[in-house]
């Protein structure tokens, strides 16, 4: 307090001495305790919206679900709809993206973890990856429009399941390899040098040793984007997947219908009806998602504990 | 040499049975193998050795050359992805003046004498995205501040996946819930006069939407800080609001400012809100209490109606799809380079 009068002295003159210290102090604690509130309260915000999303749409969802409402046909009726076809292409389009994207994606780390010279080419293929994460998922729909549907057409049947899973596994092959090249990177390099040192070649290494240890962490990136994939509606929009269909879909080359697509045809029709089940068909969708996540949560946990 | 020597020899068992535990057994049994093989077939172990090195090379090489495929097929999505644009903005611009594209006020594809202004479809994407963003960026960098300096380890390790949860809700989900939950209430609330369909609920849910893409980012940032700069600040009798608010933040400002370039570019790509709440009305505007169609819920538009390949709206899809592209790739770059800045300090 002696130092701040002498030199306030200094500079100003003769003010009362300390009297604004003390007042400074007791305001800037109280506008500690004020800003400790705020941040807290300010993380947990989105956090309340959450769960006011989740209530209200099982609110408005839950008491529309049953048994007739999951294996019954859309119709222009809002109390006879069903997802049945939905369902049944969401679990086709799952299935398929799974086949492509994952080898496409473990493979496309392994190379870029393991074998790839620190060349301009590979780190533009990184710089690539990375960006190709950031496109809107809106982007990957019209180049499904413009190579699956329309120059690929007569291979794969054009507004077809199969048009889509491929769509949405380019729209997740970068998260994919993402997550799989952090699950390489985490394992230790003695690990490579033991197996070389015994006489094993990178490949051998890889297969016997590195890709049971990484497959843990790959997969559960994996499933996170497996489960952005069922989420995903706007690229399944333009690369045409139907309304309204009256048929299962049997093939990989029939049209189809998805659950989210389902949902947004629901959600643009003017009949209250038709949110009610909109709001159902969100509830399935969301258990879907739950079940992948906790499976996903499930598999870390069994795997870590084993290692 | 010694090796030849070991290998017409088959192994001790009990010297296998503990290799295997070692890393490359499956190896060592094949060597195994190969040496019984050479003893009783009375060959060379060296002539069997190269014909086995030059199997394994070759498996190798070929492994090499299809995992290279994997990886270069990222490249070829995003050729593929500009040569799809390209090719049909192209067409597009055969009929449509690039001019009347960039100046023109109105955008009215569908009717017949039509008016191609991507200004008014811009709008739109601006305006939700700064209602977003007004939203997003107050609470992702506080989130981020309280998660980098107050909240205690057990609080971190749950908060955090509990905010990414934000980003894995289908967006349909988001638009569902803007559409029949936010705008009723804010219609029985303090927006009386609000339209059903209004850019500003569709903004204000993609703002939650987006609160973990800038609290996530900006929070690395935060955390790369060093802690002398921090310690200074409390030698010098700074309290703890003081030293985040006035010393960590100004450090971290490049990697803040890339997350919320990343949040803009996650809104201007964000469909399904918009299409759903923000209505499906080109206009110039930039009040957000009025019902505005953006470029991303244009595409939705007509692809969810049928329209024929090879029509101008076909094309004009395509043309839409590709400033988007452009919109959010550069964005993308800049905040690439504010990443790298802010990991090159520290």
């Amino acid at each position: 307090m002696t130092q701040s009068s002498t030199r306030r002295t200094q500079t100003e003159g003769r003010p009362e001495p300390g009297a604004d210290f003390r007042t400074s102090t007791s305001v800037r604690y109280g506008l500690d305790r004020l800003f400790t509130g705020l941040v807290f309260i300010a993380t947990i915000i989105g956090l309340i919206v959450l769960a006011v999303l989740l209530v209200d749409v099982a609110i408005d969802g839950i008491p529309r679900l049953s048994w007739d409402f999951i294996t019954s046909f859309p119709s222009s009726f809002p109390d006879n709809a069903g997802i049945y076809p939905a369902l049944l292409g969401s679990l086709w389009l799952l299935a398929l993206t799974t086949l492509i994207s994952v080898p496409l994606g473990i493979g496309a780390a392994i190379y870029l973890e393991e074998y790839a010279p620190d060349s301009r080419i590979n780190r533009l293929i990184e710089i690539n990856i990375s960006n190709l994460a950031g496109v809107p998922s809106i982007i990957y729909g019209l180049l499904g429009l413009g190579i699956f549907v329309n120059f690929l057409g007569p291979i794969t049947g054009g507004r077809s399941i199969i048009s889509g899973a491929l769509t949405l596994a380019l729209l997740i092959l970068p998260v994919i390899i993402i997550a799989a090249r952090e699950a390489l990177r985490a394992i230790p390099n003695a690990v490579r040098e033991g197996g070389m040192a015994l006489g094993a070649t990178r490949w051998e290494v890889i297969r016997s040793h590195l890709l049971p240890m990484a497959l843990p962490g790959a997969l559960t990136g994996t499933i996170l984007a497996l489960s952005r994939a069922i989420g995903e509606t706007a690229p399944l929009i333009v690369v045409g997947a139907a309304t309204f269909i009256t048929f299962a879909p049997e093939g990989p080359r029939d049209a189809y219908s998805a659950l989210p697509i389902q949902i947004f045809s629901w959600v643009s029709q003017p009949q209250a009806g038709f949110a009610v089940a909109a709001a159902a068909g969100i509830v399935v969708l969301m258990a879907v998602l739950v079940l992948a996540n906790s499976f996903a949560i499930w598999l870390r946990n069994k795997y870590q504990r084993r290692g | 040499m010694i090796v030849g020597a070991d290998l017409n020899r088959p192994l001790p068992l009990w010297k296998s049975a503990e290799m295997r535990l070692s890393c490359g057994y499956a190896v060592l049994l094949e060597v195994q193998k190969v040496a019984i093989e050479a003893r009783r077939g009375q060959n060379s172990g060296t002539e069997v050795w190269h014909r086995e090195s030059r199997g394994r090379y070759l498996r190798e090489r070929l492994v090499k050359v299809v995992l290279a495929a994997c990886a270069y097929l990222s490249v070829f999505t995003t050729i593929g992805i500009v040569l799809v644009l390209l090719f049909e903005t192209i067409n597009f611009f055969r009929q449509v003046s690039i001019v009347e594209f960039f100046t023109s006020t109105t955008w009215s594809a569908a009717f017949a004498n039509p008016q191609f202004g991507i200004m008014v479809l811009a709008s739109g994407t601006l305006l939700t995205t700064a209602v977003a963003i007004a939203v997003a960026l107050p609470l992702g960098l506080l989130a981020a501040i309280y998660l980098s300096e107050y909240a205690s380890t057990g609080m971190r390790r749950w908060l955090k996946p509990a905010l990414e949860v934000l980003a894995g809700v289908p967006t349909i989900v988001y638009g569902f819930f803007a559409l029949t939950f936010l705008t009723p209430l804010l219609k029985a609330t303090i927006l009386p006069g609000l339209p059903i369909f209004n850019a500003l609920s569709a903004g204000l849910i993609m703002g939650v939407m987006i609160i973990p893409t800038i609290a996530s980012v900006s929070e690395d940032a935060l955390y790369a800080v060093p802690r002398s700069l921090r310690e200074g600040g409390y030698a010098l009798g700074a309290t703890k609001r003081e030293v985040a608010t006035k010393i960590v933040v100004p450090a971290a400002l490049s990697g803040i400012v890339a997350a919320v370039i990343l949040g803009i570019s996650r809104a201007i790509g964000e469909t399904m809100i918009v299409a759903v709440a923000a209505g499906a009305l080109a206009q110039l505007t930039l009040n957000p209490l009025q019902s505005v169609q953006t470029m991303t819920a244009y595409i939705v538009q007509v692809a969810s109606g049928e329209t024929a390949t090879g029509t101008l709206t076909f094309s004009t899809i395509f043309a839409v799809g590709a400033a988007l592209f452009v919109m959010t790739l550069v964005l993308n770059i800049i905040a690439y380079l504010f990443v790298r800045r802010f990991r090159e300090t520290y």
